[in-house]
């Protein structure tokens, strides 16, 4: 009377393993991952091969073409190497979109999580500072705190990941909400199990799932963010750059013909909210397919 | 029965395919049908047996990546593959009606009831406003809906199950089609719903003459309802013959091992407690190429020739139309619901393990912020019984009389408002922290759905290996080797721990549930619709499980379910419950076959048995609705709906009797002379 199961033939996989099959299956995540190592290794590796003097300005070689001897996307206004400037901003870009969208996603995941378990009067007020800080607009907010401090790198981290954690704040409460009502959150309790023990082993692994998913694109949010920011000037001071406020030099050359100024960086930014767009995309399929019985 | 007429709907080498993420999946291969106008055509199978992608391929609502792939379906004479879009539209939307399952997820929650029932109307014929309405009230009424003008104005929640489910057929008929197909159109109902569902269907075929295609994995309705049944099974139709003479004499050994499964057919074996035949293994997967007999590797009679040779339908020879696919046919009758009476022998009740005092239930009803004198549901009210060591207590009732609430607080899963349980001695309610913490290890739950009561994330080993973690009983070996012994005990083998829920049936979780169920050793387990979920091959396998560790275990079950047969077949004896009281408690054989309560009757006579010469009783159906648990009935609370109902019983009856006791002004029988 033993029953065989019919899937005998198959090996048993880990759940990593089945997750990055169902992963590797969506083309679209894939090129995502390959646009963002690409980009990556561009801006963090290329300057060790392409070097070029990012802190002086050389006033004699202002808007080189393209092509130039030495300068393969030419200069911008103040003589730095476009390509060179382009790999620099790219680090700013990566480094605040990743670190900004980490700390919103973390802190908008506890503060959901500790506002949907505890229910109550706690939850009522938690969610009502979430409500009150959403109905401010976003940018204003950026714009009146980029003011008030000097716009360095860990400032601007601060700064974005201050406003951004509130969507992942109300996303984590509503799925605490209903795994805190499954049947196997009941059928742990009526072996004796405690709050804490459902929170740890039963709540928090099924919510993680929608947690890194919308992780990435709070990352890619991140770095939209700080091209906003850097295009209304209120970036990272220069020498320093990033694909924002590259962007915003750029735009005030329009009319004078320097395209090397404006779509590099434009095509930059608009690639890497796409990988990390695919990325999500991919990782949401990973975390559904999972659960489905098949 | 007039299957000499030219076929309505007939299905000639339907074949249909699926296209999934890992491969296609064969749904339909070559299926044969037909039915005639008038007639009543059921379709029985279990899940996964091509007896609802049947219907979707009539009515062309198969799921994405769905799509018939060969064979002809021929609607009075016309191929519907054949058919340009816009006639095939008209003929399925105008010709044909379909009633789903679920009536709640069937019906739009935002439109009015009116404006649903006569949309076909609106869509196909151009009908006015107005004349819809009046069309709608008119049909409404016509499927037995009370109040039909004002019904017509409400929306879906507010309507009962069995209402909906009305409103759902009214749908179906109001543009008077001439085929009827309803998947499993009862499921979802209770009983006594049940009965008036099908007697509406019943009566609406004669009505308007139409055709009908009962789609059902429950022998009982088919037997009642039904003129010709076709038994499915892996995508294709293993037997076809008329109700009688299917029910009489099977041919197919699916067909035998399907009626021999049955709660109804226990047979008794030598400690008189019976055990269900239960068919080994599991369908095949339709995704991979097959030959032979689909049946082959679980039939006990199959040989060599039945795994190479394709089997087709082929005429018994007596010329009734009942054609079978099988090499080595049954040959004598099948007898269901023959066995005797299984007494088993009812254990001198000596010290309760479990004793339940006058408990009660209430909850607060919606009334938020202010106004919170909205009033209080009475899930349950002053219900008491015990449960003996190594005994199995029946609980039966109807959706919403609070039999799964008693079995909440039993299990220590939410504190009652009043009344006491008494647990191995112990007063629940004066326990410390840690005697209540501890309390939990005699006293476990089963599930009906194991898969929504398991982690998804965790694999079988930490599943099972929870409770022993919770409790802290023995270390890491001991756990270990505790965790094997448990999966040796449901018949599971050892590599099932590294797997996750999702990959296994659900009767293996429903084992797996069993085992976890099992791990502190409990005394006592609670057992919520246990097999409601599962097909009826498998809710043998299950149930003679449950019954040998309760036999080497000495475990007690509290055993909560909706199904008569089921529990008649589980439990030594049996509660009844109505609207959060129990109004009959007595041996499982008494109260199954000598019910003293009205309701305990009415509930017997709902039951559809799988005998297509049992005519329920016209007298004791039960009409009308559950009254609402927020303002019950004063008195006995089944006086609403009770034929016997007089003055008195607007006091409140005690439950009276020795060992048979019943809670009755009139009760229908005395208690026998205990023996």
């Amino acid at each position: 009377m033993t029953a065989v199961p019919h899937e005998e033939e198959a090996p048993v996989r880990g759940m990593w393993r089945q997750g990055l099959e169902v992963f590797v299956e969506n083309r679209l995540a894939l090129v995502g991952v390959g646009l963002f190592v690409v980009l990556a290794i561009f801006s963090f590796l290329g300057p060790l091969v392409y070097r070029t003097d990012q802190v002086h300005t050389d006033l004699a070689k202002v808007f080189l073409l393209p092509g130039t001897e030495g300068h393969p996307l030419g200069t911008d206004g103040v003589g730095y190497d476009q390509l060179g400037r382009l790999m620099l901003g790219g680090q700013t870009s990566i480094v605040v979109g990743l670190a900004a969208g980490l700390l919103a996603t973390v802190v908008g995941t506890v503060w959901g999580a500790i506002a949907g378990f505890a229910g109550g009067w706690l939850d009522a007020v938690m969610m009502r500072v979430v409500d009150a800080m959403m109905s401010i607009p976003a940018l204003f907010l950026f714009m009146l705190m980029a003011s008030i401090v000097t716009p360095t790198v860990p400032m601007l981290i601060l700064i974005i990941g201050a406003f951004a954690w509130l969507g992942p704040a109300r996303l984590v409460r509503g799925e605490a909400l209903t795994l805190r009502t499954r049947e196997y959150v009941m059928a742990m309790r009526g072996m004796g199990g405690t709050g804490g023990r459902a929170v740890r082993r039963h709540i928090i692994p099924n919510a993680i799932g929608t947690v890194i998913v919308n992780a990435t694109f709070q990352v890619a949010d991140a770095i939209l963010y700080v091209a906003y920011l850097s295009f209304l000037g209120l970036g990272v001071p220069p020498p320093a750059a990033n694909w924002g406020g590259m962007l915003s030099d750029g735009l005030s050359d329009t009319f004078s013909g320097h395209w090397w100024l404006l779509y590099p960086p434009g095509i930059a930014i608009i690639l890497i909210v796409l990988a990390f767009n695919f990325i999500g995309d991919g990782l949401r399929d990973v975390f559904e397919v999972r659960l489905r019985r098949r | 029965m007039e299957a000499a007429n030219q076929p309505l709907l007939r299905l000639r080498d339907l074949s249909t395919d699926i296209a999934l993420r890992r491969g296609t999946v064969h749904a339909l291969d070559q299926v044969n049908l037909q039915v005639g106008q008038g007639e009543t055509l059921g379709i029985v199978g279990e899940s996964g047996s091509g007896k609802t992608m049947t219907v979707l391929s009539i009515m062309g609502l198969l799921p994405t990546g769905g799509h018939v792939v060969g064979g002809e379906i021929l609607f009075d004479g016309r191929d519907l593959r054949g058919l340009e879009d816009k006639e095939l539209r008209r003929v399925r939307g105008v010709e044909m009606g379909m009633v789903f399952q679920d009536p709640l997820t069937s019906l739009n929650p935002t439109l009015r009831i009116g404006a649903q029932v006569a949309e076909p109307l609106r869509v196909h014929q151009g009908v006015s406003k107005a004349e819809a309405r009046e069309r709608a009230i008119e049909i409404l009424r016509r499927v037995g809906m009370p109040r039909p003008d004002k019904i017509v104005d409400d929306y879906p929640h507010q309507l009962s199950g069995g209402m909906r489910q009305r409103v759902v057929i009214a749908m179906a008929l109001i543009r008077s089609p001439r085929l009827l197909i309803a998947d499993e159109p009862t499921t979802a109902l209770d009983v006594t719903t049940q009965r008036q569902i099908l007697e509406l269907i019943d009566d609406l075929r004669e009505e308007f003459r139409m055709a009908v295609i009962l789609v059902t994995h429950d022998l009982g309705v088919i037997a009642g309802r039904a003129d010709r049944v076709a038994v499915m099974y892996a995508g294709r139709v293993v037997e076809t013959a008329t109700t009688a003479e299917l029910f009489r004499s099977p041919r197919h050994r699916y067909t035998e091992a399907l009626m021999r499964a049955l709660p109804e057919s226990a047979q008794p074996d030598s400690d008189g407690a019976g055990r269900l035949y239960s068919i080994p293994g599991l369908p095949p997967d339709l995704s991979r190429p097959l030959t032979g007999c689909r049946f082959a590797p679980r039939c006990q009679f199959a040989t060599d020739e039945c795994r190479t040779t394709d089997v087709g339908l082929t005429p018994d020879g007596s010329g009734t139309g009942h054609e079978f696919a099988c090499l080595h046919p049954v040959t004598g009758p099948v007898t269901i619901a023959a066995a005797s009476p299984s007494v088993r022998t009812a254990s001198e009740v000596s010290d309760p393990l479990l004793t339940v005092r006058d408990l009660v239930k209430e909850y607060d009803a919606g009334g938020t912020g202010v106004r919170r004198t909205a009033g209080r549901v009475s899930a349950v009210a002053g219900v008491s019984f015990e449960v003996g060591p190594g005994e199995t207590l029946g609980i039966v009732g109807e959706s919403g009389c609070g039999k799964s609430t008693v079995g909440r607080i039993v299990a220590g899963l939410e504190a009652p408002t009043g009344g006491r349980i008494v647990l191995d001695g112990a007063d629940l309610a004066t326990l410390d922290r840690g005697a209540r913490h501890r309390m939990h290890r005699q006293v476990q739950l089963m599930f009906q759905d194991s898969y929504a009561a398991m982690n998804p994330r965790m694999r079988i080993d930490s599943i099972l290996t929870e409770p022993l973690e919770i409790q802290q009983v023995g270390d890491a070996g001991a756990r270990r080797a505790r965790v094997s012994e448990l999966l040796d005990q449901v018949g599971l083998p050892r590599r099932a721990l590294e797997r996750y829920p999702h990959e296994f049936s659900g009767g293996q979780l429903q084992r797996i549930g069993l085992a976890r169920s099992l791990a502190l050793s409990p005394r006592l387990i609670v057992a919520d619709e246990p097999v409601s979920a599962l097909d009826v091959s498998v809710q043998a396998q299950v149930l003679n499980l449950m019954r040998d560790l309760q036999r080497d275990l000495g475990l007690s079950y509290v055993f909560i379910s909706h199904d008569l047969s089921v529990v008649d077949y589980m439990a030594d004896r049996i509660g009844v419950m109505y609207l959060g009281k129990l109004v009959e408690v007595g041996p499982a054989h008494q109260v199954v076959r000598a019910p003293r309560h009205p309701y305990t009757q009415a509930l017997l006579d709902a039951v559809p048995t799988p005998d297509p010469g049992h005519a329920p009783s016209p007298d004791t159906t039960i009409r009308g609705e559950l009254p609402s648990a927020l303002n019950p009935p004063t008195g006995c609370r089944f006086r609403t709906r009770c034929p016997l109902a007089q003055d008195i019983c607007a006091t409140e009856p005690l439950l009276q009797g020795a060992t048979h006791q019943v809670a009755c002004h009139f009760p229908l029988r005395e208690e026998p002379p205990a023996s």
